[in-house]
């Protein structure tokens, strides 16, 4: 081993580590009146202090005289200190990783933030640049990859994959900045994961070819493996264990799915040649669907969703909830839907259930969780059984639901996770009981958790309330399934106001425990992070034209490839007419109240 | 007796880099007695020749010449740490072993030659189809024959039920002989497999379907091999039963009869070539400095070395076949050729494998990256080591995302072998 050799790479290290050097030596000198270096309390490191020392052809006597004098080095030496975040043995290795370690965690934080909005603006091009008036697929990439194999780097987005990109651009840099204070180990491996991640997801929403599809989806389950794994709570390896165990059986099944796809496709993974009916459709749909559902989670295959939320530090529980989630509902629209209608027609009266137990078990489970992230994690499993509901509603008003309920539950259960997570650095528990009274010691994390608690309630003019109200309109006019479920899906909002209001109640009002007498309120950076999720809960909520107009020809396409036969009675479309004009005219109304108001002005 | 075509070379060019690789290991492997090392690589490299021998033959009593002059050779190798008894156990058992199933080849070659007259598998081939067309042979004789031949190939490449002696044999020799043999002798023993089935046997395959037997030899060894790893506490036992299951993997490659099939085969083997050994001489450098083949050795290796720590990440995940690794396009590409002929029972019994797999990977990484150790003393290696690391490494990055070149020479390379 050539530990001692002289490499010059080091030479920058050595630098750090003589500054370091100066504030420890300082501190001894000070202590010891220019005692005896080799004793004191550094130990072993102090050998190496030395050793600088002669390398920098200073001898201990006068090194000992300055360090008297320079008395600000101290600070400046502690400064270096706290921020390389290494200690002096680092120094002795030879490896890049700890170089890049070695760089100041606020430098690291701060790259991966500019990263983050960087990407952020660039994906509002998507958004200004956006046809509405179409369906197919726009800004298209495509390169050869791997012609042999018939695969290339195809990508685009439509009215669906658009805000699900836009979602999760928006929701990683507001992660990052989350993050901020509460990652203490490995910032720049959290951060690398964090944009991998990013990468990944972004990937699976614009992938037009199967294989790059897959390879996205799988290739988030490393990184995530790390958030959970690392910077997790208590039972994080357990956890993540399972986390990742789940989906790897979920997809091992899509993997054979694509590949039968693409032996009956002229042997081409392009997404856009595709068109059915395919052989097998039956066993291709549920091939596509469990792993779909895995992710979504569905009722019966949820059981791993609790344990990765509450375990995962804040970032990824937003990320999970926010983004993750909505990959198997976007599965489901983009694949299960339009290659398999025949297939997904039948299998519907034995989805629709599972999706209604999702919401109603979902609730009845969070309404009794102690742990407040607990909570939020079972209210997604019950969230995102309407947007299951919806999609198999299989008609414009319900899908459309379901989209924008996609980017309502990303927003919503987003916000609440990282309220939760900001409550649990100053307190440093998530249980309820721990709570109460909290509104007096912080009014303004009591004011943006109430409307985010009202938003994920459904309540009118906040964004769930139009996911979920569409949704519900759309299952109720279809003919495919009973309209027993919706009833009970209604039941299901109402069990949310219970659960979330209650929760709030408990968190919020009541006497103040003594222990929470010292909380501070939200910070500006704290503030920061919530102020843009605020905007678009309301602004989804009240004039949701925008969104729904640029989702609208692409929801259109897929129901047109879904619907096999008709799937609503007479009286149903009536409905659905009233309702789409009824839904018009309040949308026009406060459109002119709008603009009457910014007259007024 | 020999032939020399593309075939042959694309094996030999896996081989002689597997061997390159054993050396450089084993400069570096603190295991070794340095008195003896005079005469290691001498054996070392005489394994290499009678593998590039068994990479070329194509006769059947060449073809047991090479295999003989490679297993006896690598028993001396297995038991070349005379100091500790698991090496000379290791030796022991890779005899008997090596023996009994050299002897059973050996019995079904005699059958073979005395249905068909001659030893030159092209021959053999020929006279086995028309045997058949005109009716006049005893199919479940040629069977029989077969079946006693691929237990000498199914020895060699690890495959159920012959796979015993291979965790013993990779757990008790020096690591960089259990890398060797479980790269190199792998290939080998397919390269073998490849010329025998298809150059030899294919014509066969309409009646007495031997396909399905190995079909069914491939899903129990990916299958035995995986479960058998899931309980290791030794990593070099843990890779050991991995490399029977992937053994177990390529085979499926073995069952289709098609030429996908076959440049499935060669792609993973060149894939696995850098994984498996980029993992092994990881296994190499932590025995060294920690001195633990124990999972429990890795513990916070994430801190303590992050650079070997990560670069074992990455075999690790791309032996479970994670995307964008090398170990990922390997296996996609078998799986495409398994499905295209429809065998849909043995991709979904080998996709569930993946999975098993991915549990018992993972527990090395959970202890390296997720689970602290008492010692945080953090771990420097030399330069040398650290790029010899990266040799390994960059190729099980850059494979995963474009590995076009493969494929078109694994195409090549398979020339005329199909017919």
């Amino acid at each position: 081993m050539e530990q001692n050799a002289f490499r010059p790479r080091d030479l920058l290290n050595k630098e750090v580590a003589g500054i370091c050097g100066v504030a420890r030596l300082t501190d001894k000198a000070r202590a010891a009146h220019a005692g005896e270096i080799g004793s004191y309390k550094y130990g072993a490191a102090s050998k190496q202090d030395m050793g600088i020392l002669s390398f920098l052809g200073i001898s201990a006597e006068v090194f000992q005289e300055a360090a008297v004098k320079i008395d600000n080095d101290v600070r400046l030496g502690a400064w270096v200190l706290d921020n390389c975040g290494r200690s002096d043995k680092d120094l002795s290795t030879f490896n890049p990783i700890a170089l890049l370690r070695g760089l100041g965690a606020s430098a690291v934080k701060g790259i991966a933030l500019v990263i983050g909005l960087l990407t952020f603006i660039a994906s509002l091009g998507l958004y200004t640049g956006f046809d509405a008036t179409t369906a197919t697929f726009q800004n298209v990439t495509q390169q050869a990859w791997i012609p042999g194999l018939g695969t290339s780097y195809h990508i685009g987005i439509d009215g669906i994959s658009l805000w699900l990109v836009l979602l999760t651009t928006f929701l990683t840099p507001l992660c990052i900045l989350a993050a901020w204070n509460s990652v203490e180990k490995g910032l720049s491996g959290f951060m690398m994961s964090l944009l991998a991640l990013e990468t990944g997801m972004l990937g699976v929403f614009c992938a037009l070819d199967l294989f790059l599809f897959f390879v996205f989806w799988e290739s988030m389950l490393i990184p995530m493996y790390f958030l959970i794994g690392i910077w997790g709570g208590e039972r994080r390896i357990y956890a993540t264990v399972k986390f990742v165990l789940y989906t790897m059986a979920g997809s091992a099944l899509m993997l054979v799915g694509i590949l039968v796809l693409y032996f009956q496709n002229n042997n081409s993974f392009d997404f856009t040649t595709l068109s059915g009916p395919f052989e097998h459709s039956h066993l291709l749909f549920l091939a596509f669907f469990i792993a779909f559902a895995i992710k979504v989670p569905l009722f019966p295959f949820h059981t791993w969703l609790p344990d990765a939320h509450v375990e995962a530090p804040t970032a990824g529980s937003v990320i999970l909830a926010g983004v993750l989630l909505k990959m198997g509902t976007y599965g489901i629209i983009r694949f299960c839907l339009p290659l398999f209608p025949d297939a997904a027609t039948e299998f519907t009266p034995l989805i629709v259930p599972l999706a209604v137990i999702g919401i109603i078990y979902g609730a009845l489970v969070a309404m009794v969780q102690p742990d407040l992230k607990k909570l939020v994690a079972y209210s997604s499993v019950s969230h995102l059984g309407f947007v299951v509901l919806g999609l198999f509603s299989k008609n414009p008003i319900g899908i459309q639901g379901s989209v924008l309920q996609m980017i309502n539950h990303g927003l919503s259960t987003g916000a609440l996770f990282l309220l939760v997570g900001m409550i649990y650095e100053r307190r440093h528990s998530r249980m309820i009981v721990d709570f109460g009274g909290l509104a007096k010691r912080m009014p303004i994390f009591a004011t943006i958790f109430m409307v985010v608690t009202l938003s994920s309630i459904g309540l009118p003019g906040l964004n769930g309330f139009v996911g979920e109200y569409m949704i519900l309109l759309g299952s109720f006019v279809q003919g495919a399934f009973s309209k027993v479920y919706v009833v009970l899906a209604t039941a299901g909002v109402i069990l949310a106001a219970v659960y979330m209001l209650w929760m709030f109640q408990r968190v919020m009002f009541g006497t103040l425990d003594k222990t929470n007498e010292d909380l501070p309120d939200l910070n500006a950076r704290e503030i920061v992070v919530m102020l843009p999720i605020l905007l678009f809960i309301f602004w989804i909520g009240v004039y949701p034209k925008p969104f729904l107009s640029k989702i609208e020809k692409s929801v259109g396409l897929v129901v047109t490839q879904v619907q096999t036969e008709p799937t609503m009675g007479r009286a149903g479309e009536q409905i659905l007419q009233d309702t789409e004009l009824a839904l018009q005219g309040t949308q026009r109304v406060q459109h002119e109240k709008i603009e009457k108001e910014a007259e007024t002005k | 007796m020999v032939r020399l075509d593309s075939f042959a070379v694309f094996f030999k060019i896996i081989i002689s880099a597997a061997t390159a690789a054993t050396i450089l290991f084993s400069v570096r492997s603190a295991e070794l007695d340095p008195e003896t090392k005079g005469e290691y690589y001498a054996l070392l490299l005489a394994v290499t020749l009678g593998m590039y021998l068994m990479a070329s033959s194509t006769h059947l009593l060449m073809i047991y010449l090479s295999l003989e002059t490679v297993s006896l050779t690598s028993y001396i190798l297995a038991g070349f740490l005379t100091h500790s008894p698991r090496s000379s156990e290791a030796a022991f058992k890779y005899i008997t072993f090596g023996a009994i199933s050299s002897g059973t080849m050996l019995f079904g070659i005699s059958l073979l030659f005395g249905m068909t007259g001659t030893g030159d598998i092209m021959l053999i081939s020929s006279r086995l189809g028309e045997m058949f067309s005109q009716g006049d042979v005893y199919p479940l004789a040629v069977l029989l024959s077969i079946t006693f031949i691929l237990a000498g190939v199914g020895y060699k490449i690890a495959s159920v039920p012959f796979h015993m002696w291979s965790p013993d044999v990779y757990e008790g020799a020096p690591i960089p002989i259990t890398a060797f043999l479980s790269v190199a002798s792998k290939s080998a023993g397919f390269a073998m497999f490849i010329r025998l089935f298809y150059s030899g046997f294919k014509s066969a395959d309409a009646s007495i379907d031997w396909s399905l037997m190995l079909a069914v030899v491939s899903a129990l060894t990916m299958t035995v091999g995986n479960l058998a790893a899931l309980p290791q506490q030794n990593v070099k036992r843990l890779l050991a039963y991995s490399s029977i299951s992937h053994g177990g993997f390529l085979l499926m490659g073995g069952v289709l009869l098609t030429s996908e099939g076959l440049q499935a085969i060669l792609i993973y083997l060149v894939i696995y070539l850098f994984m498996n050994l980029g993992a092994f001489f990881v296994v190499i450098l932590i025995a060294n400095e920690v001195g633990s083949e124990t999972i429990d050795g890795y513990r916070g290796l994430g801190s303590r070395a992050p650079l070997i720590a990560v670069s074992m990440a990455i075999f690790l995940f791309s032996l479970t076949g994670l995307p964008p690794l090398a170990g990922f396009a390997g296996k996609w590409i078998l799986f495409a050729a398994v499905i295209k002929e429809k065998l849909y029972w043995l991709a979904i019994i080998g996709l569930l494998n993946s999975v098993v797999a991915l549990y018992y990977y993972v527990r090395i990484v959970k202890a390296m990256f997720l689970e602290t150790s008492d010692d945080t003393e953090s771990l420097s290696f030399s330069p040398g080591s650290l790029v010899l690391l990266l040799v390994f490494v960059v190729p099980t990055l850059l494979l995963g995302i474009y590995w076009n070149p493969l494929y078109e020479l694994s195409r090549v390379s398979l020339g005329k072998l199909m017919g």
